[in-house]
Order: structure tokens, then C-alpha cells, then sequence
């Protein structure tokens, strides 16, 4: 129920996004019955709610939502399933004692500062989007250096445009999003500018937002020099080299009012980090077992804050996942520990989860390190999938049935992506 | 007619208003900014020296230690963050020992209390994250740091408590000398006084030259500084110094009043008065010397980088007092150590005016204390839950990176915030690691519902610096 809280819980989600409703949804499905979303925002739904351009859901729901729609769907179907919601609250520490239970601390304008009791913790904060400050842009500090999101939210949920000569540094979704959502408003979209010789964002985002809409896309550059007093006035952008610093001989001058930054979304795990839960560094997410548990018993973890997703159909199939074992914990039930650890190997950057057990079937999330096409992904000695291409923008996912587990007497697996040998040909 | 116009609402412009609202006189600050604090000061390193950089036969290697002393009390009165955690300048080589040794004898002589050269081995005790090839390094126990931003707007709000007039956004344009007064001119006003005190930063020349003074000329020296994720928080306890060169303490490590490590300045002479801009160089030039100094320091944890500019006089010295121009009266030339200097820089500007004719007596009702902000993420549990049985908003959060709550967006508009910039150095809401991503447009919404002003007209900083346009406009 919105704005109910109880003193004690099974399970209590932070974050009231996809990730925290499929989260809450999976737990109340598996039959936890006492279960509360946390959410920081005044209404829940996440960022779903500014993305009000379609592609949601085709893959969960079959079928072309907004973000709104999506999010939609989600609220009410917690509603029905009686999930409570306190929006507009905030975690600021869960203490945990010795016994295990859970004492999460929480502020709201309606509650104060109340303490929730709970047996298990979903976290589903999310991510954050890198700003100007994580990479070195010299030059002034005008106003008008924003990121995409922040600017989807003045156009989307404010009703403001941030500018109406538009840059835009990094190929991320969401300023790709933002090209075609600017553009329609009737704004000049000077160019997107990315440092890597690939997009950041989606294949569908490139076609659909840029090309459709003749926006160049300068890949391999990046904005050098930033010019304005008070407000942005001009970028100066140049090609990079090999080592990604920009060669002032082939630079030139982009005139512009906003520039938007997509450089990428961290995921946000101080709170993960303050309760001293181990991180992955290069997912910037917790370490997850098979149940996707933290390393902190009882604490799971799932979405964006745990790695950045492609899609929020893969958020919520995770989602509803690590809600199941959150309740199956609440109940009591204590899963054998994995004793298969992957390990990312050629061309692989991260997968997740980072451990495994032989007793069930696993979806394992990877990404990769370069593009790469045709080629094929090998798990140990254990199986191999062939794939048309990899991209660095877009998640991998392929299943590990329980039986090639059950044949494997290693303790480590490693996950390679490797070129077809001559011969193979993708079926 | 004012009695004093002080040019420049920086924290020496600040810090001389506040100290004349004691006597029975009208003051006016004329600063060009939206708010004060908006130049030099926002950018300053906040460090409170101890004094023994300075040579004591300069008027800022005099000034620095009295103004060092004053700060116990001015915090005590204004409660801006302030905390004396103390300063040490390494040695990296044998060969610089010795000067450790001069700095030493030089701050003594100034009377700098507790200075201390520690060997190897207290060194590494102390601050066990600095490079193990330090050698040795020189203890000030009574450096400490500030957030400069914060004693410019206690400085300003203090004064006006006590009746002095602010004029903001009025950039002083022309000032016409007549007998017994002057008439600054300025687009929105047009201000008399029988006495103008100079503050004006690294535009001093320029001021002054409006009433024919061209006696010295200031050369602003830019400082880039960046700033780094709290996740390095308690790196190292103590602001950290290599050996000074001619022109510059260095660059340094600062652990600033609320714990976030800051790495600079640089230090490059610039012709822009206005170029705040920081540079490819000047990052490689300061994480290419801190990681010397602080191996577990890169640029990979910078959250945001800035600008500032020293306003350092043709005679690399504090330029303050009376001129030939008969009432105008300079405060010029402030670089280092003048954050630390300003204090004694007030009092020392309060005698100058005595002696030319200012006629100062004390008022009976001047009211010196300050509450402060209530930085609630500093507060224990107990003392949160009372601030929200107080107030709920208390419990409503704004900025998640610092824990900023509602209660305390409304104080930093109660006491003067006026743009984004206002909030966030009143507040840190927007100061943290997503730089305001997710709390600019609630700021926006707080300010646009407080000042009653539409939300496309919130700037970031006042002037130009708007942050979003209407839909309805024409594009």
C-alpha cells in the first residue's frame, strides 16, 4: 500500500525503479507476503518514468511500451499484490546485527526517521550517470554542461528545453535519446562526439535516433576545450589518437549553447560500500553469488546498481530473480554455497554472477571488451556458443544448464570470447 | 551618502564591512556578482596558514599571523566550518632538509607556535599514506582550513545584520572624485561615500585607476585545483606541502573542512582577468606531483576541477592603504596567504580610515554571532531525529551524494542563496560525486517557489549563466 510502513518485514527493496519493483514482485511471487519498497523519488517507477520515448518491454512483455507504460504495469501489479511503497525515502544505512536481522534506517517528510526491521535486503538503487568531472574536459565552467538525464528530465518531466544549440559528448543511450527527443522539440543538434571508433549506445538508437534524423556521429572524437563565461558559448572537438588524446592539429570550433554529457552510468553503491560489501571494480556492483547474495548474507542485489544493463526487460527478468531468493532467505530457506567461481578470460570485461552452484540453471550476463564478428563464446571446457557479432554497448546472455555443471570438477571457470576457427560458421 | 563604499564583495571586501558594521557608520559592499564570494574566494584552496611561509618584512608576512590568531574567535562567532588540523611541508631529499630548518627559524621569528621538524619515522606514523621517500617534514599544528565560500557569505550576512546595504550585480563602471565624496557609478546604482575601500580582486588596477591611481597593476595568477571522490576521505589527516618555490607554496594536498581531498593549485600567470579555465597541463602538472607525494592519489577519482585566479600585485605584496586620491583607500594585491589574512587585513583597513578621518564609534546593538548552517550529515542519529521532531523536512533529502535535506535548501534562501552556485556552497547540495545530476531541478524547484520567480530564470551563478529555456520560445 502507498505510504504504509510497518515496523517489520521479510523483505525490504531499496529503490523503487524496474529493478526494485520486479525485485519486490519476485519476492511476493515466491510467497513473502510482507514486503516494502523504499523509493527516493516522489512517485515510484525510476527513470522509466522521463524515458517517454517506446523500445520497452519487447522482450518481457512482447509487445512496444514507454517507459511510463512499463513502469505502469509494474506499480500496479505491486499494488494488486499489496507490496507496500514509501516513496520520497531515503536509506541512510541498514545495521545489521548480530542475529542477522536487518535494522534498515529510513527518513521521509511523511515517517521522520523510523527503523525498519527486516530479514532480508534487496538493493536497487540503480546508477548514476558520469558527469564533466569524470574525465578531463579543459577549459571554463559555464552553466549548460549538463548530463543526457538530467537534461530528459527538464524536457520530459519539467517541460523545459536545456538549450537550444545542442552538443552532445558520448554515444550513451540516453544522449542518443536525447538527439531525436531535442531535435523533435525543435532544437539544432550540432553533433554527437565519442572518444571510443564505436558507439557507446544501442545499434537500434544509432539508426533511430541519429541517422533518421541526419545527426552526424563523430566517433573516435572528443570535445577538447570548453568556451563560455557564464553560459556555454563554443566547444572546440578534435579527432584522437591511438591513445585517446585529441590531436589539437585536425581540431575545430562547434558553436553551441548545451552540452549534453553520455559518458557512461556508475552504478550507485555507497550505501553497498559503507555496509562493507565487496564490489566487483569493473562492474562497479557487488560481488553476487548464483542467488545474486552480496557478500553480506541476506543482502542481494539486482539491476543497474548491481551492473549497467542494456535493457529493462534484463533488469526485470534479474529483478524478479534475486526478489525469489530474497524471500526464499526470509523464509529460511539457506542454499548450499556455490563452489564455482567465473572468471572473465579473453575479450570478456565482466560476468555476472561471479559465482555459481551445479543445482539449478544459471543466466549468465557478460559484456565484452571489442567488438567482434563472427565469433563464439567458450565456457571452460564445458560448452561453446556461436554469435554473429559482440558489441561493446550491448549485454551478452546464454544459459548454463545444471547437467554440464554437474560434469565439471574445476573450481574456476572461465569464460572466453574467441574468433571462429576456420571452418565454423555461425548456424 | 554612505560614510564607506567597500568595491568587491570577496571575503576581504567581506571581512573590512563586517568589522566597520561594529561602529556607528553606513557601509555599502558593491559587488558585480549575483552573490558575494562569487570570485577569487569560491576558488580559494581555504587554507588558514600558519605563517611561516611569508618573509616577515612584508605587510602579508606580518599580517598572516594576527590573522591566523582571529580565527578562533571569528568562528566561534560566525560558526563557519573551521577545524586547525594542522600542516606539513616534506622533504623529499636530504638536500631539502635545511630549508625546512629556514621555514622553521623564519616562522618562529613571526611567532608561529608548536613548529616541529619531524624525522622519517614520526612522518610516517602520522600520515602513513605519503610516498615512504619523504624524509622529513616540517609541523604546523595551527594551520587549518575553512570552506571560503562559507566565511564570505557569514562575513557579508553578519554585516547586513548589523545594517550594512549589499548591492549585488553591480559592476562598478566609473567613479568620479569630487570634494569630500565620491560617486560610483555602476549600471543599476549610482552610490555616494565620503570613503571607497578598494577590494576589488584582480580588477584593484582597474578601480583604482578610475580615480586616476596607476601606481601598481595586478597580474592574475591562475590556480587549477580538483577535487576528489570522498571515497579517499582520511587519506591524509594534515594539509600537506612540498618545499615552496619563488612564486608559489606548491601544489598541495588539502583535506578540506568536510573531508573531501582536494589536489592544487597550479600556479601560472594569466593575462585574462576572467579566464578561470583549466587546462590538459595543469592536471598532469598536479597529479603528475601529488602521486609523487601521495602514491595512492590519480586523476581517476576526480569528481569536478576548477579555477581561480590570485590577484598578485606588481610588488608581489599586499598593496593596503590610504592614497594620494584623499578618501580612496586600497585593499589590493590580496593572493596567499590573504583568506588567512583577512582578519588582521579589517582591523588593519579600520585604523587606516581612523587615521584619515573616519570618525568610529562603537554601536551599543552590533550583534556578532551567527547560527551557521545545520549541516545535518555532520549530525549524530540523536541529533538528527531532534532536528526532524522540529522539522520534517529535515527528513525530505535533496542532494543523496551529501545528504543534503530540504530544511537545509530553504536555510541556504533564508540566509542569502540566491542561484544554484549559492545553494550548493551554502549547503553542498550538488557538490558531490553526480554534481548536481540529480538535485539541480529540486533546487530550482525550491528556489523558483522561494524567490518567486519563474523556473527559466534560476541561474547557476546569476549574469548569463541560465540553465534551462521555456518550451513556449521561439526556436
Amino acid at each position: 500500500m502507498l505510504g504504509r510502513v510497518e515496523k517489520k518485514y521479510g523483505v525490504v527493496v531499496i529503490g523503487g525503479g524496474p529493478a526494485g519493483m520486479g525485485a519486490a514482485l519476485g519476492a511476493r511471487d515466491y510467497g513473502e507476503d510482507r514486503v516494502l519498497i523504499l523509493d527516493r523519488e516522489p512517485e515510484a517507477g525510476g527513470i522509466l518514468l522521463q524515458c517517454i520515448h517506446s523500445g520497452f518491454g519487447m522482450h518481457y512483455f512482447r509487445e512496444e511500451l514507454t517507459g511510463p507504460e512499463y513502469a505502469e504495469r509494474f506499480l500496479q501489479n505491486i499494488i494488486d499484490h499489496d507490496v507496500d511503497i514509501l516513496s520520497g525515502s531515503y536509506v541512510s544505512g541498514v545495521v545489521i546485527d548480530s542475529g542477522g536481522s536487518k535494522k534498515v534506517r529510513v527518513m521521509s517528510e511523511s515517517h521522520g526517521l523510523i527503523t525498519v526491521e527486516t530479514n532480508a535486503v534487496v538493493l536497487a538503487m540503480g546508477c548514476r550517470e558520469r558527469t564533466r568531472g569524470a574525465v578531463r574536459i579543459p577549459g571554463t565552467r559555464p552553466s549548460g554542461i549538463i548530463t543526457a538525464g538530467l537534461a530528459q528530465k527538464f524536457v520530459n518531466l519539467k517541460g523545459y528545453l536545456p538549450g537550444k544549440r545542442i552538443s552532445i559528448l558520448g554515444s550513451g543511450d540516453i544522449g542518443l535519446i536525447m538527439a531525436r527527443r531535442l531535435t523533435l522539440e525543435g532544437c539544432h543538434v550540432e553533433g554527437v562526439f565519442e572518444l571510443m571508433p564505436y558507439s557507446n549506445g544501442l545499434t537500434r538508437n544509432v539508426v533511430q535516433c541519429l541517422e533518421d534524423f541526419d545527426i552526424p556521429l563523430h566517433l573516435s572524437t572528443t570535445v577538447a576545450y570548453i568556451h563560455g563565461r557564464d553560459r556555454i558559448e563554443k566547444i572546440t572537438v578534435a579527432p584522437v589518437n591511438a591513445d585517446l588524446k585529441p590531436d589539437m592539429s585536425r581540431a575545430w570550433d562547434v558553436p553551441c549553447d548545451t552540452l549534453l554529457i553520455s559518458i557512461g552510468l556508475i552504478p550507485e553503491n555507497e550505501l553497498t560500500q559503507n555496509l562493507g560489501i565487496g564490489l566487483d571494480v569493473v562492474t562497479g556492483g557487488p560481488l553476487v553469488s548464483s542467488t545474486l547474495e552480496t557478500s553480506m548474507p541476506g543482502m542481494f542485489a539486482c539491476g543497474n546498481v548491481l551492473h549497467v544493463h542494456d535493457l529493462v526487460d534484463y533488469v526485470t527478468r534479474e529483478a524478479l530473480l534475486a526478489g525469489r531468493f530474497a524471500g526464499e532467505w526470509a523464509k529460511g530457506v539457506r542454499r548450499p554455497k556455490d563452489n564455482i567461481r567465473l572468471v572473465p578470460g579473453d575479450n570478456v570485461r565482466y560476468c555476472v554472477p561471479h559465482t555459481l552452484s551445479p543445482e539449478r540453471e544459471h543466466t549468465i550476463h557478460l559484456r565484452c571488451k571489442a567488438a567482434m564478428k563472427p565469433c563464439k563464446i567458450r565456457v571452460g571446457n564445458l560448452m561453446e556458443k556461436k554469435l554473429r557479432f559482440v558489441f561493446p554497448a550491448e549485454m551478452i546472455m546464454f544459459k548454463i544448464k545444471p547437467d554440464l555443471l554437474d560434469k565439471f570438477h574445476g573450481d574456476t571457470l572461465r569464460i572466453d570470447i574467441l574468433p571462429l576457427e576456420k571452418g565454423e560458421k555461425v548456424d | 551618502m554612505y560614510d564607506v563604499a567597500v568595491i568587491g564583495g570577496g571575503v576581504i571586501g567581506c571581512a573590512i564591512a563586517r568589522e566597520l558594521s561594529r561602529y556607528r557608520l553606513s557601509i555599502v559592499i558593491v559587488e558585480k556578482f549575483e552573490e558575494v564570494g562569487f570570485g577569487t574566494t569560491k576558488t580559494n584552496s581555504g587554507i588558514i596558514h600558519a605563517g611561516h611561509h611569508s618573509p616577515p618584512d612584508t605587510l602579508k608576512g606580518k599580517l598572516v599571523v594576527r590573522g591566523n590568531k582571529l580565527y578562533d574567535r571569528l568562528c566561534k562567532d560566525l560558526n563557519f566550518g573551521f577545524s586547525r588540523i594542522g600542516e606539513l611541508v616534506v622533504a623529499r631529499s636530504e638536500s631539502e632538509i635545511p630549508e625546512l630548518e629556514r621555514l622553521k627559524k623564519q616562522g618562529e621569528a613571526k611567532g608561529v607556535p608548536g613548529l616541529e621538524v619531524w624525522d622519517r619515522e614520526r612522518l610516517r606514523n602520522a600520515e602513513p599514506n605519503l610516498s615512504n621517500t619523504l624524509v622529513a617534514a616540517l609541523h604546523a599544528p595551527s594551520a587549518g582550513v575553512i570552506n571560503p565560500y562559507e566565511l564570505a557569505n557569514a562575513l557579508s550576512e553578519n554585516a547586513v545584520d548589523n545594517g550594512v546595504d549589499l548591492k549585488v550585480n553591480c559592476a562598478v563602471e566609473k567613479i568620479v572624485v569630487k570634494k569630500g565624496f565620491f560617486t560610483v557609478h555602476t549600471p543599476p546604482e549610482t552610490i555616494k561615500a565620503r570613503f571607497v575601500i578598494n577590494c576589488a580582486g584582480v580588477y584593484a588596477d582597474k578601480i583604482a585607476g578610475m580615480v586616476g591611481l596607476r601606481d601598481f597593476t595586478i597580474h592574475p595568477r591562475k590556480g587549477e585545483e580538483y577535487m576528489l571522490d570522498k571515497r579517499l576521505k582520511g587519506l591524509v589527516q594534515r594539509l600537506i606541502f612540498p618545499i615552496p618555490s619563488k612564486n608559489t607554496k606548491g601544489i598541495l594536498i588539502i583535506p578540506t573542512f568536510d573531508g573531501t581531498i582536494m589536489v592544487g593549485p597550479t600556479a601560472q600567470d594569466n593575462a585574462d582577468r576572467d579566464d578561470a579555465s583549466t587546462t590538459y597541463e595543469g592536471s598532469e602538472q598536479v597529479f603528475g606531483f601529488v602521486s609523487k607525494i601521495c602514491p595512492s592519489i590519480t586523476e581517476r577519482d576526480t569528481i569536478t576541477e576548477f579555477a581561480g585566479l590570485r590577484a598578485v600585485s606588481s610588488t608581489n605584496d599586499f598593496i593596503i592603504g590610504p592614497t594620494r586620491i584623499k578618501g580612496f583607500i586600497n585593499a589590493a594585491g590580496i593572493q596567499s596567504p590573504g583568506l588567512t589574512s583577512a582578519p588582521a587585513i579589517a582591523l588593519y583597513v579600520r585604523d587606516i580610515l581612523k587615521s584619515e578621518g573616519l570618525v568610529l564609534k562603537k554601536k551599543g546593538n552590533f550583534k556578532p554571532h551567527l547560527p551557521g548552517p545545520p549541516r545535518f550529515a555532520s549530525l549524530n542519529y540523536e541529533q538528527q531525529k531532534r532536528l526532524v521532531e522540529k522539522d520534517r523536512l529535515f527528513a525530505k533529502v535533496v542532494c543523496r551524494c551529501e545528504l543534503v535535506t530540504e530544511a537545509e535548501i530553504h536555510s541556504a534562501v533564508d540566509h542569502g542563496a540566491r542561484t544554484l552556485d549559492g545553494i550548493k556552497f551554502r549547503s553542498r547540495a550538488g557538490m558531490g560525486r553526480c554534481q548536481g545530476g540529480f538535485c539541480s531541478s529540486r533546487c530550482m524547484d525550491i528556489l523558483s517557489k522561494r524567490l518567486d520567480k519563474p523556473f527559466e530564470e534560476i541561474t547557476k551563478r546569476g549574469g548569463d549563466s541560465w540553465v534551462v529555456r521555456k518550451m513556449t520560445d521561439d526556436v
